[in-house]
């Protein structure tokens, strides 16, 4: 008898509670990472390493054409984009985990909508990976990359991270409703990453790929994220798809990755 | 308060494949009671308080939970419910005000409440001193006394606990039982809870209901079933006679 008319009632909360749960779920993320900081430095070793190794040696290949920019210019959204990959891809892990721990139980017993728990694992992880452009910003500035510190413009990459690693951690946590455990996880997370990566933009244009690749690397996510960071981050960057069109892709792909997610989440405790 | 039963089954049914893992399982908790699901491992005890949660559907029958379907209207089930699960759910790189914190979001206690409610629960738990410590630097009596505290903050009108005493030493299942008791009587919450120990739920339940094999064999006062099954004997002793006698029951 409450059947329909009490279901129809709570499929819709209301705009401020709905931001307190996917706050709740977020904060606590930050609080953790607060209380254990040092994941945050020993990940950002891999972005520098990115830029002062492979970028050092590849600025000497001839072969790549970047645009008119130095190939360290090009290169540095492309590696902002790949550490918040990194950091994003493997967030699955931590749902099984927490899964393992009893911990995800109490999110589901809980009032708050699935959706919300989703968004706020997504803007956990965007957290994450904000800490981590902040190294590639300062890592960038040492080694004389052309940057646009205007604040419009860091505010629109940091609008791309957030939305670039909302999408991704949110795709990771799909993988962790379906693979269910830890091990299997680490093997998909490994195959995963390196297509999404190499298949893209992120380290040589899309211009020098083949044909097939071309197809693969346009319908990547990532390309677009790229897209946008080099647009917005470098002084005089410009965007090969558009801003428009980078926002509508990522955008798009992060709504149809949350409705899924959304829908699998709570199978993971059962 | 209202009179109407806090839990409501009808012929619960759940299946995992042949797997019957409840079967046609029917009975009612009063407001303010605490009842006790006892049976061996594997008996359904888990797989009835995952559908009482809302965390798994039945394959059929009906369950009401707090006034609302646990089908229809799982969200309406779970504002009204508090669950200490058998697993424990604190997040140990959180400390015990930080956990509390997030419970208090999760129910949406009203941000000018939530300090004192978080204070009032650290207070009854007795974890005051600790409230801004890791969690994984709690003792396992502390743990136990944490996950109380989350599911308690928003006054459920009924508690689930399943195993709340498991692992404890007997004056850490001792202290456990003083909190339940004082929840059930200062918040008026109901409490469902699952144990192996029969003398816990004589000591602690005013009603107990015996599951095996995912039916319920027996419901009623330890005293009204010790009358029936078993006179002038331990609670062990009806158990031993409820369950070693399927054939004359079913």
């Amino acid at each position: 008898m409450s059947g329909d008319a009490g279901r129809a009632s709570e499929m819709v909360e209301r705009p401020a509670d709905y931001a307190t749960h996917i706050f709740a779920v977020a904060d606590a993320e930050v609080r953790k990472l607060l209380h254990d900081p040092w994941e945050i430095f020993s990940r950002a070793l891999q972005p520098v390493l990115w830029l002062m190794l492979f970028g050092e040696v590849m600025a000497r290949v001839r072969g790549i054409t970047s645009g008119g920019v130095r190939y360290l210019d090009f290169l540095a959204p492309g590696i902002l984009a790949q550490s918040a990959l990194f950091v994003s891809i493997f967030y699955g892990i931590s749902a099984i985990w927490e899964r393992d721990l009893g911990v995800l139980h109490r999110y589901m017993v809980s009032p708050a909508p699935r959706s919300a728990l989703v968004l706020g694992k997504a803007l956990s992880s965007s957290v994450r990976a904000l800490t981590q452009a902040t190294f590639v910003y300062i890592c960038s500035v040492l080694l004389g990359v052309q940057l646009n510190l205007s604040p419009s413009h860091v505010t629109v990459v940091i609008l791309l991270v957030v939305l670039g690693s909302g999408l991704f951690s949110t795709f990771s946590l799909i993988i962790a409703c379906i693979v269910k455990t830890r091990e299997r996880f680490m093997g998909i997370g490994q195959v995963l990453t390196m297509p999404i990566f190499f298949a893209s933009n992120a380290i040589y244009p899309i211009a020098l790929m083949p044909t097939w690749l071309k197809a693969i690397a346009s319908a990547n996510p990532l390309s677009y994220e790229v897209d946008g960071l080099r647009a917005m981050m470098l002084a005089g960057g410009v965007s090969v798809f558009g801003l428009g069109l980078d926002f509508l892709a990522l955008l798009s792909a992060f709504g149809v990755v949350a409705v899924i997610a959304t829908r699998m989440y709570p199978r993971l405790t059962q | 308060m209202s009179t109407s039963p806090v839990v409501e089954t009808q012929n619960l049914t759940r299946r995992f494949g042949q797997l019957v893992a409840l079967s046609d399982v029917s009975f009612t908790v009063e407001p303010g009671e605490i009842f006790g699901l006892i049976g061996p491992n594997g008996a359904g005890k888990s797989t009835l308080i995952k559908i009482l949660t809302t965390m798994l559907p039945p394959s059929s029958g009906r369950a009401r939970v707090a006034g609302f379907d646990v089908s229809d209207a799982p969200e309406q089930v779970r504002r009204r419910i508090g669950y200490v699960p058998q697993l424990l759910s604190s997040d140990r790189e959180l400390t015990g005000y930080e956990n509390l914190l997030l419970s208090a979001r999760l129910y949406l206690i009203p941000r000018s409440e939530r300090a004192r409610r978080i204070d009032e629960a650290l207070d009854m738990m007795r974890l005051g001193d600790a409230r801004h410590r890791l969690v994984r630097d709690y003792s396992g009596g502390m743990l136990r006394r944490l996950e109380i505290a989350q599911s308690m903050l928003h006054r459920p009108a009924i508690l689930f606990m399943d195993e709340p005493t498991v692992g404890l030493d007997p004056g850490g299942r001792h202290t456990v039982w003083q909190h339940v008791r004082a929840l059930n009587r200062d918040l008026g919450s109901a409490i469902v809870l699952t144990t192996h120990y029969m003398d816990e739920a004589d000591e602690l339940c005013h009603r107990v209901a015996i599951i095996q094999n995912g039916k319920l064999r027996a419901v009623g006062t330890p005293g009204e079933l010790k009358a029936q099954y078993a006179p002038g004997a331990s609670l062990d002793d009806v158990y031993e006679a409820v369950t070693s006698n399927v054939g004359a029951q079913a």
